[in-house]
């Protein structure tokens, strides 16, 4: 198989980078100088592309590689995929969904413990030597606090399920409402944001979906309000989001995306209710493994003939 | 203090008597964090406003009327006190530890003692659990990460650690320590414990000393009070036997780990990471672990949420009036 051209769309993992080096003739779009003259030079031998959050596959390169025959994503979001253009081509597309919804859904958590109870501004008062001049302020009960949760899916539902240990009263909005299902439905987000203290976002990013987190939205959360994104930057007006976190409309953030990655809006980096993280959701060494497998296994199954592992087109 | 026939000698109802004397060793910060009064159906000694130190004034006509006290975690409750106080029957502390009382004495004179009770579990078992998360995956370290403007620079940001499968050794399986579990539980982690004796309704496997629950365990959470037993009862065999990878979380007290140890296993890399809201000798935090990314620090502030000292105020007010209207105390400490 190692004349099999796979192009790498950004650096996303060592492991993965390695293993695709060992088993097929692996490009490095990233390392490219002139990215038309590298595809006029190589698009022929390339029949598959492994994207991420960061970049995969669009509908221009998608036309540049005639013999494209799958695209296999690091990452369960599929937003960075023109998926119409695959369908149209008969291209197959895989991404890693399960493997990563328990980190996920505990980066969630673990978000909502950190702005509510201060424990990174804590973390930094101690270190700067303010606790022996004084002791920290009162910060906000977790447990108990009503959790409303955007798209019950998989790391939704996982979510709800950590927020259920903490006696949190759980409700939702999705693009319907689940039968059977015990959270309490609310038909617009702007009703789950007047009706919640922590708003989380969960769902996945489509036209539809972006900007739901607007003026609005945020408005209804209000002052004591929190929200935690864990899903794609775009889901949020980000400019909004900042001014009313700046001019205290909003009581805090929780944010591991950001609408133009690898930027983080600067005014945030002085607010003490608000926690930055570089887009780790998935982030552990266990997990990261598991998604790098994934990506090897539905390449190894496309080649030889057998069915995908978690195709998604 | 009159006596009613029905009561066969035992005081009479609060509404029906002047308000019991209570001394009050220290004006309750949680009370003053909140702005709440203490109530008037109590009357409260107050030794700071006396112009005599406390020896003298606990001499005085004043303090020997006493029948209660109320006290905070700081200020010691000792067996000389009580024997000046005959009039006590009753030690109300606004903490959950008992550290400063000499609950011995108090046994053998028949003095009742109440705590927090479960006022502040839910706050301390967030804290932990928060603290641990925040260990695993780097949330602190990230964040500052992130507001140096690295991530608009080359790296990935280290990866941390998986939660769900971790084995995570409980110390001290109370009302905090079955809070944590319940929530550590749902995160998908295997929870065991190792507690005085083990728990007969509980369905987490128990280990008998605390350096085979290590063994056994990839993160300790220090649940338990501080006594004689629990002293240094985190010793740098047991934070071996954690491993390098091990993390430990401790929103118990500073000494039931030995520091030194610690903080020396943490920067010689054998122990993989803590998370600490106690510290031996507060507000000092040792140097060395200032420097350390695989640590995350918290200025004891477990408790500190509205909410919670909120309940506390009200259990506190809850406690004296069921006491002096002869009914059960809400949150006794019991012999166990």
């Amino acid at each position: 198989m190692d004349s099999i051209g796979v192009l790498m769309a950004c650096p996303m993992n060592a492991y993965l980078e390695q293993e695709l080096e060992k088993r097929f003739r692996l490009f490095r779009f990233w390392q490219v100088p002139q990215k038309p003259q590298f595809l006029k030079e190589h698009a022929a031998s390339i029949r598959a592309v492994v994207g991420s959050s960061v970049a995969g596959a669009d509908a221009e390169l998608i036309e540049a590689l005639p013999r494209l025959e799958i695209v296999s994503s690091f990452s369960v979001g599929l937003d960075k995929i023109d998926l119409g253009k695959c369908r149209e081509k008969g291209i197959r597309v895989t991404n890693t969904p399960d493997v990563l919804t328990e980190d996920v859904a505990d980066l969630a958590i673990g978000l909502c413990l950190a702005v509510l109870r201060r424990i990174c501004a804590s973390d930094k008062y101690v270190r700067s030597g303010k606790w022996k001049k004084g002791d920290f302020r009162l910060t906000t009960k977790f447990t108990g606090k009503t959790v409303g949760i955007i798209g019950l899916g998989r790391i939704g539902t996982a979510i709800a399920k950590r927020a259920e240990a903490f006696n949190c009263p759980i409700s939702y909005n999705s693009r319907t409402e689940k039968p059977d299902c015990k959270y309490k439905y609310y038909p617009s987000v702007v009703e789950l944001a007047s009706n919640c203290h922590i708003l989380i976002v969960a769902c996945p990013l489509t036209p539809e979906t972006r900007h739901i987190i607007n003026r609005e939205v945020i408005d209804a959360l209000g002052p004591k309000g929190v929200l935690i994104n864990i899903g794609r930057g775009p889901h949020v007006d980000e400019p909004e989001l900042v001014s009313a976190l700046v001019e205290g409309r909003l009581g805090g953030a929780g944010l591991d995306v950001y609408e133009h990655e690898p930027e983080v809006p600067e005014e945030l980096f002085g607010l003490e209710n608000v926690v930055l993280l570089p887009h780790v959701g998935s982030g552990t060494v266990e997990t990261r493994n598991a998604m790098a497998d994934l990506v090897l296994g539905n390449l190894e199954a496309h080649f030889t003939n057998k069915p995908l592992l978690t195709p998604v087109v | 203090m009159t006596s009613h026939p029905q009561n066969d000698g035992a005081p009479p109802p609060l509404d029906r008597r002047p308000p019991p004397p209570v001394l009050l060793l220290r004006h309750p910060t949680q009370f003053s964090v909140l702005d709440r009064p203490l109530p008037d159906t109590f009357r409260f000694l107050k030794p700071w406003k006396s112009p005599l130190p406390l020896g003298d004034f606990l001499s005085s006509a004043d303090a020997r009327a006493a029948e209660a006290i109320l006290t905070s975690g700081m200020t010691p409750v000792t067996a000389e006190m009580l024997r000046r106080l005959p009039g006590v029957r009753l030690v109300v502390t606004t903490s959950a530890g008992l550290e400063h009382i000499d609950v011995a004495e108090c046994r053998r004179r028949g003095i009742a003692v109440a705590n927090a009770g479960d006022a502040y579990s839910e706050d301390v078992a967030d804290l932990a659990v928060g603290l641990l998360i925040d260990v695993l995956r780097k949330v602190s370290a990230s964040d500052r990460y992130g507001r140096r403007g690295s991530w608009s620079g080359e790296g990935e940001f280290a990866l941390g650690s998986k939660l769900g499968g971790k084995r995570v050794g409980i110390v001290g399986l109370g009302r905090t320590g079955l809070k944590v579990a319940k929530r550590l539980e749902a995160f998908g982690c295997a929870v065991s414990y190792n507690s005085r004796k083990a728990k007969p309704y509980v369905s987490y496997p128990f280990h008998s000393n605390v350096c085979e629950l290590a063994t056994n365990c990839d993160a300790l959470v220090i649940c338990c009070g501080l006594n004689e037993e629990t002293h240094h009862m985190i010793t740098r065999e047991v934070l071996l036997a954690l491993g390098k990878e091990g993390v430990v979380v401790n929103i118990g007290r500073g000494s039931i780990i030995d520091e030194k140890e610690m903080v020396q296993l943490l920067v010689q890399g054998e122990l993989g990471g803590a998370g600490l809201d106690v510290f031996e000798n507060e507000p000092n935090v040792p140097e060395e672990l200032l420097a350390l990314d695989n640590v995350v620090l918290s200025p004891h502030r477990a408790v500190f949420t509205p909410e919670s000292l909120s309940d506390l105020c009200d259990l506190v007010i809850r406690n004296l009036e069921a006491f002096f209207s002869n009914k059960p105390l809400l949150s006794p400490v019991l012999d166990e």
